[in-house]
């Protein structure tokens, strides 16, 4: 990375940050390409129902579950169908659930993060209290109760894992923050009278942003998983809909017999997250504010 | 310092009367007693066992009940497994799980931190790429992929390690790297972010302008610094590795409490299941105020006040 | 980081030292000392025969306490065991046990008349709240005294005539009692043991534990390592010990059927609990002799909500039962681990067979549909079918939601639970169709029938028939097996007829066994008489 630090002030002309930042990324080769390859498989997901052969539900119990030929690309599951439309449905169900749980999840998180870190003191702790009362409370019985008061849907859903994964997020934004607030050029913000709002969200979040985005890239393939965990409960997705996690929970029962059950969910997944992966990298640099313009 | 820990010490008590109370009367919420079965169980029956277990009075007198129990110590019996106590469970079961998480702990920090510094040294090169896409299919594969994909390769056709089990110290290895490797990912990632950012700092240029050698830089700059996230990462992390993770403790039939915790959870076990989440609790709050003292001692500016 | 050190250290150092440590395996040293490895499929609640209520404790403890009579391996006939021999009154209501002479407790002591009795007093206690005390309720008021509403046990129909002779009243002629005594709620225990320990009416004290226990059947407990190993030893006391041929007996709690088989094939275990159904192909490809499968005393179906609109209506039930293919189900995505069934009650169970059935007729179904007012499914309301938290249940349940749509154009959608949500919907009858099944707890029809009486705990669906519960009464009080089979016939038809459930499945065994294991019976029950198991060893042939 050729990116040479300059002095902090240089980031304030903020108008220009943007433009900055969309060049560099461009200039990425592994970001482009991650960004090629989510857009394509939101584009495949998203036209699915106009474009599959196959419904998601429909059953071919003679046939059962056969290796990948013609008729079936990646073959068919143990009820019969066709494991190709059933992962491009699924991905519809993962990426709505990878991306509004993990927005919430940030949403959550910086915010909550970066206050208690930035105010400090008491304020502070209690606000960590609260993370780690949270942190306590027995998830399956909390998702159990959810479900059996307030129906199953996918809203919930979302909230549900983004009122897990946004506690480990504002620790990590508040440690941040904490270890940016005694730095220099906060200092010298507080001594230029700056408000705080705008020493928050101009200064500490946006030099959070590098183990921020590094951790949303973590978040989104453990929400996906926890989707599965969730589903497998019965919370979320109702059979015969399915998701990439739960497509993989299942077809690990049958790896000996029908590998391709698997095999092409996870090959999916991961191609999807390895993709998003590189994309966060790029982004992680070309919104440093610290980067240069070259 | 001192005085930062007892404060912290004695904040333990609010959140632990906090983190009793929302759980008892959370798990009442849940529809379905501990004695509900396929069989139906006799109504006659069913008063008897509520009876013996104090769960017919009304809520806020079992409620109180439990608290007094608790001060002396006592976490009760448990209502399916009636043989032992909660705590004796806790007992037995415990000292597994922490032993299962320290080895995954030792697989995710060896591995992790290794990838990760060494790949934040050489941003952007094969020795970059080549860790961090290992790291990248660790979190990619959930653990209850990797563990029966492990046992088959190493288990059964290699025949290096036992499928299952927890006698012998070889019974001991896949699970470890199973649970460890997505923390392990985990780790790499955050280290790799935490190190560039620290390489990019101010005082290590200085010190870099000053003409101190690039392994002087890192080590005694950038290394204790670029930590930084990570240990706050492994504040949870670590409760939670240690506490058990039921996947892993399933696949590989480990005699842990994490199995423990969640079977409660089904079972509706009440006093187990408040009695791993008070200990769950404990572990928690430990671990975060170490994580806390480590941080100020990695990072003197952040002042334990 | 000193302690992860050495832990990496640990980890790293056996991996490269464990290359070669285990060829000849567990399973191989176990044929050739006479030590059974088997996987028990769960942890057992505990090993106190008055507090657990499972297949999975059942399978233990069958290994340490003898019943009165045991049944024969094959034919399921009762046979003597602690109780040499045992004579009926002519009205069937008084049965007189005679116990060996040499019948012995693990410490020595002599099995006595009173042991029984005190065990099913215990058993009895209202405080001791033992679940499965109902079983008992057919003894001369055994029923009351569990309520509470009779303090004194001497007026309970169990009596000591002297050290060696039980007698023993029942309420109504039972034809299936000697039958049941192989059930763990009729084991004895040895008072001493249990007032070591605590009351008799105390709940988890320490008697079970290794070391502690003391019981009457051919192995005695010497390890009990929760969620790692339950081991059993011969017993040295045991009246037939020259017959018991295994030294030693291991249970694995293994409760992941993935992990159970591959320790199976690693060789760490002789028999599974069972297998997963997709992986049958295979296994009759690849390892016939390895892979049994035995019928075994339970049914699968689905219950309707009698009282839930559509299936208020008869004609709507048997609609939505006569549209399941359940030949295609077992056959195709079970991969034939099941026998498909078109009536509740197993056929053979204790030489009675219903006549009954709820055919397979799609046409037939139609009509009904029609006659009910839903030509075609028109003006069907939505229904949901509920299912526990499983695999195998939610391929069967979409399965039938396919089948109801194809078949009647029904919409229905499916919910799972957690088990008991599930169970607590099923009890407050909060649904509308909900897969359920009956495991039998004695040998005749009377543990399938009794179910589905008006108002009983197991009914869970609304379906109420006075003739049939008139029926199933007058069975109860007949002591001649040809007239109460013929009752129970009738009472299942109109079972059917009415259609509160659907049947789906017979239940099977299907497990993994090594081929040296010999004296393993296969029979409806699972019942394993293990003093009678041996290893076959190839030198021997």
């Amino acid at each position: 990375m050729d990116a040479q630090p300059q002095p902090m002030l240089e980031a304030e002309k903020g108008s220009s940050l943007g433009q900055d930042a969309w060049r560099r990324l461009r200039q990425n080769r592994a970001a482009v390409g991650g960004g090629g390859v989510l857009i394509v498989m939101l584009f495949l997901c998203v036209i699915t129902p106009w474009m599959a052969p196959y419904s998601y539900e429909a059953q071919n119990l003679e046939l059962g579950s056969v290796a990948p030929r013609q008729a079936h690309w990646l073959g068919t599951d143990q009820l019969g169908r066709d494991l190709l439309t059933r992962i491009l449905y699924g991905g519809r169900v993962s990426f709505m659930v990878g991306f509004a749980a993990t927005a919430v999840s940030l949403l959550i998180g910086v915010t909550y993060g970066a206050l208690a870190g930035f105010l400090g003191g008491r304020t502070d702790s209690v606000m960590m209290r609260v993370v780690d009362i949270l942190y306590t409370l027995p998830f399956t019985i909390l998702v159990i109760i959810l479900m059996v008061y307030l129906g199953r849907n996918l809203v919930l859903l979302f909230l549900a894992i983004g009122a897990v994964e946004w506690l480990t997020m504002a620790r990590i934004v508040r440690g941040q923050v904490m270890s940016l607030r005694k730095k220099e050029f906060i200092e010298a913000a507080v001594v230029l009278g700056y408000s705080r709002r705008r020493i928050l969200f101009r200064h500490l979040i946006p030099n959070s942003l590098g183990p921020i985005i590094v951790y949303c890239t973590l978040t989104i393939p453990q929400v996906m998983l926890l989707e599965a965990f969730l589903s497998f409960l019965g919370l979320g997705v109702q059979a015969p809909m399915s998701s990439w996690g739960l497509l993989i929970k299942e077809g690990v029962e049958t790896m000996e017999d029908f590998p391709w059950l698997v095999v092409f969910p996870s090959i999916v997944l991961s191609l999807t997250l390895f993709s998003l992966n590189f994309l966060g990298d790029g982004l992680r640099d070309a919104l440093d504010p610290r980067a240069g313009k070259d | 310092m001192l005085r930062f820990v007892l404060r912290r010490l004695l904040e333990f008590v609010p959140v632990f009367f906090i983190i009793v109370t929302l759980t008892f009367f959370l798990i009442r919420l849940a529809p379905g007693g501990p004695f509900a079965a396929e069989r139906a169980v006799p109504e006659e029956v069913l008063k008897r066992l509520n009876e013996y277990y104090n769960l017919d009075a009304p809520l806020y007198v079992q409620y109180f009940d439990y608290l007094r129990d608790l001060a002396h110590g006592d976490l009760g019996p448990s209502f399916k497994k009636p043989t032992l106590t909660v705590s004796e469970w806790i007992a037995l079961r415990f000292p597994v799980s922490l032993e299962l998480g320290l080895y995954a702990l030792g697989v995710a920090l060896l591995i992790g931190l290794a990838a990760g510094f060494l790949a934040a040294l050489r941003p952007n090169t094969a020795t970059d790429h080549v860790p961090m896409s290992l790291a990248m299919a660790g979190i990619c594969i959930p653990n209850f992929v990797l563990g029966p994909l492990l046992v088959l390769v190493f288990a059964l056709w290699l025949e290096w390690f036992p499928v299952a089990g927890w006698d012998l110290q070889q019974d001991k290895v896949l699970p470890s790297i199973t649970l460890g490797a997505a923390y392990a990912a985990y780790v790499a990632r955050l280290s790799r972010a935490g190190m560039l950012e620290m390489l990019a700092q101010d005082f290590v240029r200085t010190a870099r302008a000053k003409g101190v050698s690039e392994t002087g830089v890192v080590l005694r700059h950038a290394l204790w610094g670029g930590m930084q996230p990570v240990v706050t990462f492994l504040g949870p992390a670590a409760a939670g590795l240690l506490t058990g993770s039921f996947v892993v403790e399933t696949i590989f039939q480990v005699p842990g409490l994490g199995r423990e915790f969640i079977q409660a959870a089904f079972n509706r076990d009440y006093t187990m299941i408040m009695g791993t989440v008070l200990f769950y609790a404990g572990l928690i709050l430990l671990f975060n105020l170490i994580v806390d003292i480590v941080q100020a001692w990695l990072d003197p500016r952040v002042r334990l006040s | 980081m000193k302690p992860i050190r050495i832990g990496i250290l640990t980890v790293v150092s056996t991996a490269a030292f464990t290359g070669c440590l285990f060829r000849e395996d567990r399973a191989a040293i176990g044929i050739r000392e006479g030590v059974l490895h088997m996987g028990n499929g769960a942890e057992p609640q505990a090993l106190d025969p008055h507090l657990v209520s499972g297949f999975t404790e059942h399978k233990i403890l069958t290994s340490l306490f003898e019943g009165l009579a045991t049944l024969d391996g094959t034919t399921l006939e009762p046979k003597p065991a602690a109780a040499e021999s045992w004579t009926v009154s002519d009205d069937g209501k008084v049965y007189r046990f005679t116990i060996r002479e040499n019948a012995k407790w693990s410490n020595g002591d002599p099995v006595t008349a009173h042991d029984y009795v005190y065990a099913w007093q215990r058993n009895l206690s209202p405080g001791l709240g033992s679940e499965y005390a109902y079983m008992l309720h057919c003894i001369w008021n055994a029923k009351v005294f569990n309520e509470g509403r009779l303090t004194d046990f001497g007026q309970v129909g169990a009596r000591a005539l002297d050290e060696r002779t039980l007698e023993v009243t029942l309420e109504n002629p039972t034809p299936y009692f000697p039958a049941m005594q192989i059930h763990f709620s009729f084991f004895p225990v040895h008072r001493a043991n249990i007032e070591r320990f605590g009351r008799i009416d105390e709940r988890g004290t320490k008697w079970t534990q290794a070391g502690n226990m003391v019981s009457n059947g051919p192995f005695l407990l010497t390890k009990w390592w929760p969620n790692r190993i339950i081991t059993v030893a011969k017993n040295p006391y045991y009246w037939d010990a020259n017959a018991v041929r295994l030294k030693e007996i291991n249970f694995y709690p293994i409760d992941n059927l993935q992990t159970e088989e591959l320790t199976f094939r690693a060789g760490g275990l002789h028999v599974t609990d069972a297998v997963r159904k997709s992986r049958l192909p295979k296994f009759r490809a690849t390892m016939p002799q390895y892979l049994r499968m035995h019928p075994f005393l339970g049914s699968y179906f689905y219950r309707f909500n009698c009282a839930r609109a559509p299936f208020t209506d008869v004609r709507v039930r048997r609609a939505f039962a006569m549209s399941i293919d359940r030949e295609l189900i077992t056959k195709n995505l079970l991969h034939g681990a099941y026998e498909p069934t078109a009536c509740f009650t197993p056929p053979n169970t204790a030489g009675y067979t219903c006549t009954a059935s709820i055919p397979y007729d799609v046409a037939a179904a139609k009509r009904l549909l029609a006659e009910a007012g839903f030509p075609d499914g028109r003006g069907l309301p939505p229904v949901e079918l509920l299912f526990n938290t499983s695999e195998e249940h939610k391929l069967i349940a979409e399965a039938v939601q396919q089948m109801w749509k194809k078949n009647l154009n029904a919409s229905v959608t499916l919910v799972n639970q957690d088990w008991k949500v599930y169970l607590d919907a099923l009890t407050n009858m909060d649904y509308y169709v909900a897969r359920s099944s009956w495991i039998g707890d004695y040998y005749d029809p009377n543990s399938f029938l009794d179910c589905f009486l008006t108002g009983g705990g197991n009914n869970r669906t609304g379906f109420s028939d006075a003739r049939y519960d008139e029926l199933i009464g007058r069975a109860a009080k007949t002591p001649e097996q040809g007239e109460r089979y013929r009752l129970f016939q009738e009472a299942e038809r109109i079972l059917l007829d009415q259609a509160p459930i659907a049947p789906i499945y017979l239940y099977r065994r299907v497990y993994l066994r090594v081929p040296e294991l010999k004296g393993w019976d296969e029979n409806l029950l699972g019942y394993v008489i293990y003093k009678n198991v041996y290893f076959e060893t190839c030198g021997a042939k």
